[in-house]
């Protein structure tokens, strides 16, 4: 399983990725895909919704189930990849780069470090 | 919880990447690489499928013909050597034991493919409805493995393997023969809508057979297809599934069976007078297949509902990967008006949609 170190990672599958502008991108793991299967839905919510650390933010669904999707750290949405809509299966062929799913303005920009490091969630995953 | 049983085939799956599952007490493969490319892959070329979970119920002897007939709501009366059927096997209420294919293999020796979960249960059933009758059953489902290839490209994989004249073999026709080596019954039947093979061989020959044919389809784009594909593939044709679309509480009729329920055949079936009279009165409830314009799968159990309140329950639901939307069944109460569901808050309505859902190729 793929865990890139340039992010860091929630226990429920997440990866957070800080931009050079201090906004964060967030996906779901390579892990993460590989367990649901083919995905066929993503459904993420608007831009400037306000989410909470571990909130639910959307759900993905695959084939087999839909699952919870949930936020790694507070903050605002400033965008999300409306792609998924049309080809969700980027999220399995891609899940840390075209697949990502929402760029946040954290609320907090300390709760980031707080976050797994790829070691850590390795570690959990494996 | 007792161990998973396995088929012959599942070191064989297992080097081939299968993901397995718990289907009714057997760890199957449920995908390879991925259902939804598996699923294309049937539509498009071919897909190889272990089914050998399925069960295999011998029935032999005399009045072993007109045992079956008694048996099942199709008229078995009609079939000679090498001809199969399709059929559903009922209660005296109509509701449904389970549904299986009969191979006819001599006038006094068929054999009754049944579903892996229902077999246990069906061959007490088939005991138990046989007293009286100059025949044999026998549970055979050790005896035999199964492997389903099926998809367009299907006699051009399998050809090459036997000396069998595939090109006379008709749909829902079956034939002893030798494939790759193996003793093997060939059929023209599949769960899938495509053309197809079900090979049924011994276990022990099992691997050397799923070896050669996936070989012999490397050239022709074969892929392996577990569970997953072959699921949404039923779907797609409006085949039922036991536990979804036909039950012990939904008659065949119900299901949309009507064709497979011969309510006036000579023989006095079993459930033929509770069918009649559902018939007579009409059905409470009936399986209607929708489509829904939408990528959300709707998930069997999801309530359905009309303008007036709740009318049934969704028995199948998945994504039609050719439609690129999601589908599936519902069981509805009879003069319900325009349906729709609730998934995760937004309501989606469903269209009614006489399957199948896609455009099948001919199959004679």
């Amino acid at each position: 399983m793929s865990v890139p170190s340039d992010r860091k990672y929630a226990k429920s599958h997440e990866w957070a990725q800080r931009q050079p502008d201090g906004t964060v991108l967030v996906g779901i793991t390579h892990y993460a895909q590989n367990s649901l299967g083919d995905i066929t839905y993503v459904q993420l919510p608007k831009v400037g919704a306000v989410l909470q650390a571990g909130e639910s933010f959307g759900v993905v669904e695959s084939v087999k189930a839909a699952s919870d999707l949930y936020a790694p750290i507070a903050g605002t949405v400033l965008a999300i990849n409306e792609a998924l809509n049309q080809t969700p299966e980027t999220v399995n062929k891609d899940p840390h780069l075209g697949g990502w799913m929402l760029k946040l303005q954290p609320a907090n920009a300390a709760e980031f470090d707080g976050l797994l490091s790829a070691d850590a969630y390795a570690k959990q995953i494996s | 919880m007792p161990a998973l049983r396995r088929t012959p085939l599942f070191a064989f799956n297992q080097q081939h990447g299968a993901r397995f599952v718990d289907f009714g007490g057997w760890e199957m493969p449920v995908q390879y690489k991925s259902i939804l490319d598996e699923h294309r892959a049937v539509r498009q070329r071919a897909g190889l499928f272990d089914v050998s979970h399925m069960g295999e119920v011998e029935v032999t002897g005399p009045e072993a013909m007109r045992f079956l007939d008694h048996l099942v709501t199709n008229d078995v009366s009609t079939l000679f050597p090498g001809r199969v059927l399709y059929s559903t096997m009922c209660q005296p209420d109509g509701g449904v034991v389970d549904d299986l294919i009969i191979y006819c293999r001599g006038a006094q020796d068929f054999l009754v493919c049944v579903n892996a979960s229902n077999t246990d249960k069906d061959v007490a059933w088939i005991n138990a409805q046989a007293v009286g009758f100059a025949c044999t059953v026998r549970d055979r489902s050790d005896d035999f493995a199964l492997l389903a290839l099926q998809g367009p490209a299907s006699v051009a994989i399998l050809q090459p393997l036997t000396s069998a004249a595939l090109g006379s073999l008709k749909y829902y026709h079956c034939l002893p023969g030798t494939v790759a080596g193996a003793e093997v019954l060939i059929a023209r039947t599949g769960y899938t809508g495509e053309n197809g093979y079900e090979l049924f061989c011994r276990p022990a020959d099992a691997e050397a057979l799923a070896v050669a044919l996936l070989a012999a389809g490397h050239a022709h784009g074969l892929e392996l297809a577990g569970l997953g594909a072959r699921d949404s593939l039923r779907l797609e044709a409006g085949y039922p599934l036991y536990g979804h679309e036909i039950s012990d509480q939904i008659s065949p009729l119900q299901a949309g069976l009507g064709w497979v329920v011969k309510l006036d055949k000579a023989s006095n079936f079993i459930g033929r007078d509770a069918l009649r009279a559902q018939k007579a009165a009409g059905l409470p409830s009936k399986i209607v297949f929708f489509k829904t314009g939408d990528r959300r799968i709707v998930r069997a159990g999801t309530p359905v509902v009309d303008a007036s309140g709740p009318v049934g329950e969704v028995k199948s639901g998945t994504l039609s990967p050719l439609l690129n939307e999601s589908i599936g069944s519902a069981l509805v109460r009879t003069g319900a008006g325009e349906l729709s569901v609730d998934v995760r808050g937004t309501a989606l309505k469903l269209t009614p949609t006489k399957p199948p859902f896609v455009t099948l190729p001919a199959k004679s």
